[in-house]
Formats: structure tokens, sequence, C-alpha cells
């Protein structure tokens, strides 16, 4: 995972709340066993018009597609965003397209988990935070923000400076760039003695009748 | 034991107790790491996890905490069809999981396995998910087990290959929900119906952050299937788990299957089980209390689950919505669903109809549908599937003669899998066809792009695919009281 902690960039809107992970990733893309290349088929569905059989086409209305908004590293979206499946294909879709940051008043719980495995900072403000900046990088493409994940901050230079909440140790691992299991191997000798214990008690055994 | 719970004289909620039950270590100023008892493992979310252990160098910890079958992506329509898959990426990813069980050491239910189902069926039906567990899965619907008293939630790939190098996640403690659902159910009410309500009060992030523990005496009265189809759902409401209090039904239940304790082991474990509901004076972040008395058969009209409505409603309007955001959303979902605001419930026409997926393909709910359907035949109109949950659903329908309801009434009757709830297998809608399905998502393109879904109960799947248009299962069950009545399905062996 990368390091991250100040990211300066313009900024894709996508207003509609409850963006689910189907719509992020389409679930033909999940029969590959690959964790890489996701990235083109970020908003599948509504990024192509797919209505002639055996062609693609970008569809010029979908924002995505918009020249003014290439390598744009931050996605601004309404509340809830990320809902549905637990397809981590969304974050590696999201993230291989080439964003690092998703604004949004509100995340769905497994796609939150999933996009701190995947080094994605998500910047929760408020309902009107997020409604201005929609605003600001729909009329004005080249519009920047800054987000200072160090400082929980999300800037631009018209004075809109919000903060945002985060737990400390997620901050801590996406400034770092670590990979949690070997964090969590650091408790080895817990996890032994609980797991010996644990192990003798008939409530956690999955195979109770097999081990008896 | 048992006892290590009762020594603690403060109050608890059951999800307290499971969740203190799978303490490993609580480091200072990080998400408290807890145990997993078992994981379920399917070919979507699994191959880059186990690619992950082989990359690192890392051991899958616990074997013996794994189970493991395909679902998702296989084909239904014949034993052929699945034991040679013509998709080639769907083929290669059933074989990744097949080598990958084989090289880590995992129980592996292949495609044509006695066992083999839907996850979410096979762990409760082996006896796998028992009360007091937790339980994970690379799948969302892993709150299903939660029906049983065991903390279960779906989670990432990358959590799925932390599970298999440590059985642990690290996990930041949830608030606790109570739903109250008192009274008994009016004629024709599910516990579809229930879990649908409830979405459709609290919204689709109405209980993000939260455990629901469901509990009130419309939930005690519903069998093991029903409640699954409750917590199953959870996640559509945000939640990170739903739990059910474990008793004499859950025991009933689980009693004598292939992975329960026996003998004097099964008293024991009966013992731990009873101690894990909810103290009395426990208290919960949040609670909601619902009359059971007066819900109706529910069905969604939009594109998430929260946009539901009663079946003897209408198409709700934009102006309708609570605000704004939801405002864009209504207008964007009728335009997605082609319905106009006012249009009656009842009125409108399906294309295909969908029984099936983890929330209404099992036993019982084949045999509600089969009631309605019996002596009726599916109207011309209609593409009418039935896709058992799991190899052992189909079976017993079979032994009880519900397959040749189906058949005869003119479904198709499929081998078991995920089938058009996801569509990830050739089981897709076609751009602009409707669907009544007893699935869980109504997103957009979600069983084919340009679908348009409707979820509700088996009942009502079965009514809508004989009238060929929504249909409320009151007036159905009324005007076809007679042989409704007379219909008894057979018992296991029985004859007509």
């Amino acid at each position: 995972m990368q390091p991250i902690n100040i990211l300066t960039s313009t900024a894709v809107p996508l207003p509609l709340p409850n963006i689910d992970t189907d719509q992020i990733i389409p679930k033909q893309f999940l029969k590959r066993i690959e964790r890489t290349g996701y990235g083109d088929f970020l908003f599948y569905d509504w990024r192509y018009n797919l209505d002639i059989p055996d062609h693609v086409e970008p569809r010029r209305d979908f924002v995505l597609n918009k020249p003014e908004y290439k390598g744009s590293e931050i996605l601004i979206a309404e509340r809830n965003f990320g809902c549905g499946s637990s397809r981590e294909h969304a974050a590696w879709a999201i993230n291989q397209y080439g964003f690092r940051a998703v604004i949004a008043p509100s995340f769905a719980d497994i796609f939150f988990s999933n996009a701190g495995k995947n080094g994605i900072i998500l910047a929760p403000l408020t309902d009107a935070e997020v409604e201005t900046l929609i605003q600001r990088s729909t009329a004005n493409p080249k519009h920047l923000i800054t987000i200072n994940l160090e400082a929980q901050t999300v800037i631009d230079d018209e004075g809109f400076n919000a903060h945002f909440d985060m737990d400390p140790f997620r901050k801590y691992c996406l400034l770092n760039g670590l990979d949690d299991i070997g964090l969590t191997l650091r408790h080895e000798d817990d996890l032994n003695n609980f797991e010996s214990k644990h192990d003798n008690e008939f409530w956690s055994k999955p195979k109770a009748n097999e081990a008896a | 034991m048992s006892t290590a719970n009762t020594t603690n004289r403060q109050p608890r909620t059951m999800f307290e107790k499971v969740w203190q039950n799978h303490v490993v270590a609580e480091p200072a100023g990080e998400p408290t790491i807890i145990y997993i008892d078992l994981q379920l493992v399917h070919e979507v979310t699994s191959p880059q996890a186990f690619d992950g252990l082989r990359l690192a160098g890392r051991k899958l910890r616990r074997a013996d905490r794994h189970i493991a079958t395909v679902d998702h992506n296989v084909p239904t329509t014949s034993v052929q069809d699945r034991l040679v898959i013509a998709d080639q990426i769907s083929a290669a990813q059933v074989n990744a999981l097949r080598k990958n069980c084989a090289e880590f050491g995992v129980e592996f239910f292949d495609v044509q396995d006695a066992n083999q189902g839907i996850v979410h069926m096979i762990g409760p039906e082996l006896g796998a998910t028992k009360p007091g567990m937790t339980i994970v899965c690379g799948d969302s619907h892993t709150s299903t087990h939660g029906a049983f008293g065991a903390l279960a939630f779906g989670i990432g790939t990358s959590e799925v290959e932390h599970v298999m190098a440590t059985q642990t996640l690290p996990q930041s403690k949830p608030k606790t929900f109570r739903i109250n659902v008192e009274g008994a159910l009016p004629y024709g009410v599910t516990a579809k119906d229930i879990i649908l309500d409830i979405i459709g009060r609290i919204g689709t992030d109405g209980a993000t952050g939260y455990v629901i523990e469901y509990s009130g005496s419309a939930i005690r009265a519903l069998s093991m299937e029903g409640r699954m189809t409750i917590c199953n759902m959870s996640i559509e409401a945000g939640a990170r788990a739903g739990m059910i209090a474990p008793d004499e039904t859950t025991f009933a239940y689980l009693k004598g299957r292939r992975f329960a304790p026996k003998d004097e082991a099964w008293d024991r474990a009966v013992e731990h089980w009873r101690s894990l509901v909810t103290d009395r004076d426990a208290t919960f972040d949040r609670e909601l209390n619902i009359d059971a008395t007066k819900l109706v058969p529910t069905v969604t009209w939009g594109t998430s689950p929260g946009m539901v409505t009663t079946i003897d409603g209408t198409v709700p309007s934009p102006e309708d919505a609570k605000s704004d955001a939801d405002k864009k959303s209504f207008t964007r979902a009728l335009e997605y669903m082609d319905l106009k605001p006012g249009t009656k419930l009842e009125d409108i026409k399906v294309d295909a109809v969908f029984l099936g997926s983890c929330t209404n393909a099992r036993i019982e709910d084949l045999r509600a549908a089969a009631k309605v359907v019996r002596g009726h035949h599916v109207a011309t109109t209609v593409r009418a599937m039935v896709v058992p949950g799991s190899q052992k659903v189909k079976h017993q329908a079979e032994e009880e003669g519900l397959d040749l309801v189906f058949k005869s009434a003119g479904f198709e009757w499929r081998e078991p899998g995920c089938s058009m709830c996801l569509g990830m297998n050739p089981d897709i809608l076609q751009p602009g066809e409707r669907c009544a399905s007893t699935s869980n998502r109504n997103f957009e393109g979600r069983q084919g792009r340009g679908g348009r879904t409707h979820l509700l109960s088996p009942e009502m799947a079965a009514a809508a695919a004989i009238t060929g248009h929504l249909t409320d299962i009151r007036k159905w069950k009324h005007e076809h009281a007679e042989d409704f009545n007379a219909n008894q399905i057979l018992a296991p062996g029985g004859s007509r």
C-alpha cells in the first residue's frame, strides 16, 4: 500500500446519493482472479454506451469521459457512497482508475474498510460542504482541492476550509502505507494464548461434531 | 466457559457477550483484534486472497475454520453445464478455488457435492453456523448467519486474506440497535415484508455503524428460515450485522446437523447458547418499535432496497421524497424503472419472476410459493424460474414433489446457486425487462444491464408469475381460498 498524506488535484463531481458497488464495478468483472486491471471498468454501465451489440462506446455526457476531468485524483459524491456488495473490486477500480480520495457525507461500512486497505482517503464532510465542492468542481473542472490527511482538512483557494474526522489508527496506516496483517501479527502471543483456550470451548468450533 | 459470561454483573446485550468472548487483544489507540471462528469462502472474493498469502509466503493459519463452496458464477441450467462451464473466465475462477482449497487444505463442497449451495445456505445446513460464533465471508450477505445469534458480517478480499493468515480481524466496535417487532403478522405478511418495511423506514444507511438485534414476539414466532431472511437483508439497511437471540427454534433447527455438537457436548452447548441472550436491563444505543399487526405486504418500486411501498399502494412521486437528494434519486429511479408516479403497484406488469437467492431460496420459501402456484399456470408473457439455494433444498423439494408443482405450472426448475440475484452466471435480465424477484438488491443493472427489479416475498413472486403483474397476496388468497386451503403440500414421502 502506497503511503499518502497531501493530495492536491482537480475533482470529479458525481452528485448522487447511495452509489452502490454494483455501479462502481458491475458483476461481470468480478469473475477475474487478478487484483489489477479494474480501472477501465470503473462505473462501466454509466461510462459506456452498450446498446449496440459488441460495441463499447464512451458516453460523452458522463463526467469521467469529459476531457476536462482527466487525471483527476479526487471523486466527490453524496451520502452513503459504496453501499451494497462487499466486493473489494470497487476499491480496486477506484484506485486503479487513478483516484486517491473520495469526498462524501457518508460511506457504507464494508466499502469504508476496503478503501482503507487500498490506501484511498475517504473524507467525510457535511452535506453543505460537499454541495459547495460539487458546485465548484462542476462550474470549473480545473478547480483544485487539497486534502491534507495529517491535518484532516480539505481546502481550496477560494476560502473553502473543512475538517474531517478520521480514526487515528486508520490515519496512521494510510500515512505510512501499512499492511495490517503484519500489524496483527505483533500480537501473535496474545493470539496463541487466546486460541489455545478458545479451541477448547464448544461455542467456537465450526466443526464441533467431527472434532468430538 | 459459559460461567465466565455470568461473573460480569453489568447487564449486556447479546452482541456485547459475543464480542467479549472473542477479544484477542485491545491494543491502545487501535481497533480491537477479534477472533474469527469460521470463514466461509467462495470463488469470487477469494482468489486474490489466496494469491496474497502465497506472495507473502504466509500459511493459512486454521484451515479447519474455513469452509468453501462455489455459488456466485456457476451455471444453474443443468448438471452438465456446471461440470463443464462454458464461460472460460468463470471456469478459471471455479478452478482456482478448487486448486486453492486443495493446496491450503480447506474443505470444499464442489459444484455437484450434496452439500453445495449458496454459501449462506450451507453454513446453517451443515450446522457449521452456531450461536455465539463470529463468522465472516467475502460477501455482504454474511449477515444471514446472525439469525442463529452469531456475530456474522461481510468483508472485503484484503480482510479475507487477513483472516486466512491470522484467524482474526481488527475491528472497531459497532454500536447497538434493537428493532423490536411486536404482535402477530397479518395474513399474507412474511419475514421479507418485515425487513423491507424496516429498510423503507430507516433507509439504506439507517443502520450504518450498528449491529441490529431483532427482537419481539413477531421475530420469535418466525422459523429459522424467516429469521435468516431478515438478518440477510440487514446489510441493505447499512448494518454491520443483524442478530436474533437463539431459542428453542434455533436449537431444534441445529440438533443432529453434521457439525452440531452431540450428546453431552450438545447439552453444554445449549446451556451456553441460552446464556447469550441480552440481559433484561441491558441498554442499546438506539431502539425502534414496530407494530407487526399493522404491516402490509411490501414491494420495492425503485432502484434501492429502501424505495419500498405497500402492495396496495401507488408509485410515489419525487415530491414525496424527504430531502432534495432523495428527490433526485426518486426522479432517476422512476426513469430507470420506467414508472409513473401514481401508478398502482398491482398494475405493474412483469416479464420475469426469480424465486431464489440467499434471501429466499430455502425450503420454506419454496413450499410457500408452491402453495400459490399449484393448480395454476405461469402467464404466457412471463418467464419464471425457481433456483433452490442449495443441493439439500433442491433434494428436499423434489422429495416433496414441489419441483413437479413448479414445472407443471411452467416454471424452470434449476440447479442451486446465486443465479439471477446478481447475474454473474448466464441468468440475467435483458435491457428493459422487469422482474419480480425474491432476492435482496434492486440496484440499477443488478440482475442484468438495464433490467428492472421489484423485490418481494416468495408468495407474492409466485402470484406475480401467474397473473403477470404485481399481485396483492392477501386478495389472491381470498379469491383462491378454496383451492389454496385444500392445496396442502405433500409431506416428505407422502402421497397426494
